[in-house]
């Protein structure tokens, strides 16, 4: 009885407080519809330079989507990329082409790099089939296993920001709400009624829970059919995902909330706490870092979320692919669960 | 002499320090049942902590507290315990009700019970016509009063006010101590702090605590003949070992 008092008190507190709910529910559909616009925009068109080519190779660079500057020589083309006005200018040195690049954007260069290796490729199969020169070129079939051609980055990067949002602003909300809570005299209060420890936070726990799993059908909906991320598996597997996630993220945020003073000490937390989680979390390929930093990967709730989003969304997993993830995250969320309620022996031993 | 069933409260031997600093020392007080108890000291004197460990919140580093003759801190006994703190521990953005309906749920009352309770202290302190306000339109005077209402919620027999009538204006400070007398005659007992001397004129017995010690325990009128002060602002000095 004493935890649905609890419950019903979180609930009625969030419903005044219409800042913190919007906190919740409207800027993490907010920054994933910026996502989506950023990540899901038009393809580039690189801007390409040509000195001295044959005609063949630039009518087969204009069968592509270029936006093609020829210059007389070199000395114009190194100017032009200095200006930033190209992102790249190819020249024959002999017969062999060269492309020099501007270098400092790397999607750019990407783009320019496949442009004119497309070119060539197709050039030198357009003379095998014509019979005229050299090696006939085969071109290699592509196939994928999961997304395919129309998979956009938002694609592959949104069950990660799923994750990441449904984390950051439940860890960020909790903590501060907990802390008020301490700050404001009232944990105090609460403390001298016969309500136990564990009451307290499973009483967290539930009344927070409910307005976590508001936002977790919000930003899996809107995620999927507003924004049209890639979508595999079971929308209630991510939802249980999401949710686990925002438990973790719930208890840890009351747990350093009780190494917090003020607002603003909650606040540097997040460097320390969600930025770290953000880049261990799939955003960036961990196989190539040294293995002592992806160790580090395995204490943060996020890896196992984000991996476990993205099984079910990108890769249509079912249960099996994801139980062990989610076993983990469980298991995180119950060691921080009962370091809260010992934290609360500070405040009241029994 | 009094019978231990007329004790209401009894700390042997107290000490409470934190991380080295004493703040409370070697304090032994009994507190009569159905008595009006004052602590009386400057702000920093220990009374805070002191109170905290008679309501069960804290425990003592050494000796013990005895409340109606159970050992404390025990979880069962908060019931039992009505208290207020110092800060007005309120949800700013809930109404007075609801914050009397959760720490009333909170202490076991439900149903009709709980209603006839928040009804009855509600009309105690005077705040009948505001219960639906959330209590950050409420001012400060009011504020005490709710959180009066609250530690009075469960019909606690032992009360514990740290500092009730701070930033009350003088008719309403009189309106509380009405009530407090009231509370008493109905057989609890009401353990108090305040820093203002006058005030504790009206105490049936009076705790004079510095520098974390107990240092004189009587009635008021005890207290200044035994001394030969006036006030009980003299009489404190006299304890305090400032005045001959």
């Amino acid at each position: 009885m004493r935890i649905r008092a609890l419950v019903i008190r979180i609930i009625r507190q969030f419903l005044r407080d219409k800042r913190t709910l919007a906190l919740l529910i409207v800027a993490p559909l907010l920054v994933l519809s910026l996502m989506y616009l950023v990540f899901d925009g038009d393809d580039y068109v690189p801007k390409l330079g040509t000195v001295d080519l044959p005609d063949a190779v630039v009518q087969q660079l204009e069968k592509g989507s270029v936006d093609l500057h020829s210059y007389p020589n070199t000395a114009e083309a190194d100017a032009a990329l200095q200006a930033q006005d190209i992102d790249g200018y190819l020249s024959l040195d002999g017969t062999q082409p060269h492309l020099k690049l501007e270098g400092s954007e790397p999607s750019k260069n990407r783009a320019v790099q496949m442009l004119v290796a497309r070119t060539f490729s197709d050039l030198t199969s357009d003379r095998a089939q014509a019979g005229t020169a050299g090696m006939p070129k085969i071109e290699p079939k592509v196939d994928y296993l999961h997304g395919g051609e129309d998979m956009t980055t938002f694609d592959s990067l949104g069950p990660i920001f799923i994750g990441v949002f449904a984390f950051f602003f439940v860890f960020l909300i909790a903590g501060v709400s907990f802390l008020k809570e301490r700050t404001s005299g009232t944990l105090e209060r609460l403390l001298a009624t016969p309500i136990r420890r564990w009451e307290i936070v499973v009483g967290y726990m539930v009344g927070f829970g409910i307005f976590m799993g508001i936002q977790a059908v919000l930003i899996a909906t809107y995620c999927i059919h507003v924004l049209g991320l890639m979508m595999d598996g079971s929308l209630g597997l991510v939802l249980l995902v999401t949710l686990l996630l925002a438990a973790a993220a719930l208890s840890l945020g009351m747990l350093l909330s009780t190494l917090a003073n003020t607002e603003f000490q909650m606040i540097q937390f997040i460097p320390i706490v969600i930025v770290p989680q953000i880049f261990f979390s799939g955003l960036f390929d961990l196989d190539t870092m040294s293995p002592w930093i992806s160790w580090l990967s395995h204490i943060m709730p996020l890896t196992y979320g984000s991996e476990a989003l993205k099984n079910i969304m990108l890769r249509g997993e079912g249960w099996s692919g994801i139980a062990s993830d989610t076993y983990v995250l469980i298991g995180i969320s119950a060691v921080f669960i009962a370091a809260n309620v010992l934290a609360l022996r500070k405040y009241r031993k029994i | 002499m009094a019978t231990s069933d007329d004790i209401c409260l009894r700390a042997a031997g107290i000490s409470r320090s934190f991380g080295g600093r004493q703040v409370l020392q070697d304090i032994d007080l009994d507190i009569q049942k159905s008595e009006i108890f004052g602590l009386l000291g400057p702000s920093g004197a220990g009374k805070t902590t002191l109170v905290k460990l008679f309501a069960g919140i804290d425990e003592a580093t050494t000796g013990s507290v005895d409340l109606l003759g159970t050992r404390l801190p025990k979880l069962s006994m908060l019931q039992r315990i009505g208290y207020m703190a110092q800060s007005d521990a309120l949800y700013m953005e809930l109404s007075a009700r609801e914050n009397l309906q959760f720490f009333g749920e909170l202490m076991g009352l439900g149903g009709q019970a709980l209603k006839r309770r928040m009804n009855h202290v509600v009309e105690l302190v005077g705040l009948g016509e505001h219960l639906r306000k959330p209590v950050s339109s409420y001012s400060g005077g009011m504020k005490r009063r709710l959180s009066l209402a609250i530690a009075l919620i469960h019909e606690p027999e032992v009360l514990i006010l740290d500092e009730p009538t701070v930033g009350i204006d003088p008719v309403m400070r009189q309106s509380i101590w009405d009530e407090l007398r009231q509370i008493r005659a109905a057989g609890a007992t009401i353990i108090v702090t305040t820093h203002v001397m006058d005030e504790a004129d009206k105490c049936d017995r009076l705790g004079m605590v510095r520098d974390g010690r107990l240092i004189a325990v009587g009635t008021p009128e005890g207290l200044k003949q035994d001394t030969g002060s006036h006030t009980i602002e003299e009489a404190f000095l006299y304890y305090g070992g400032v005045r001959p």
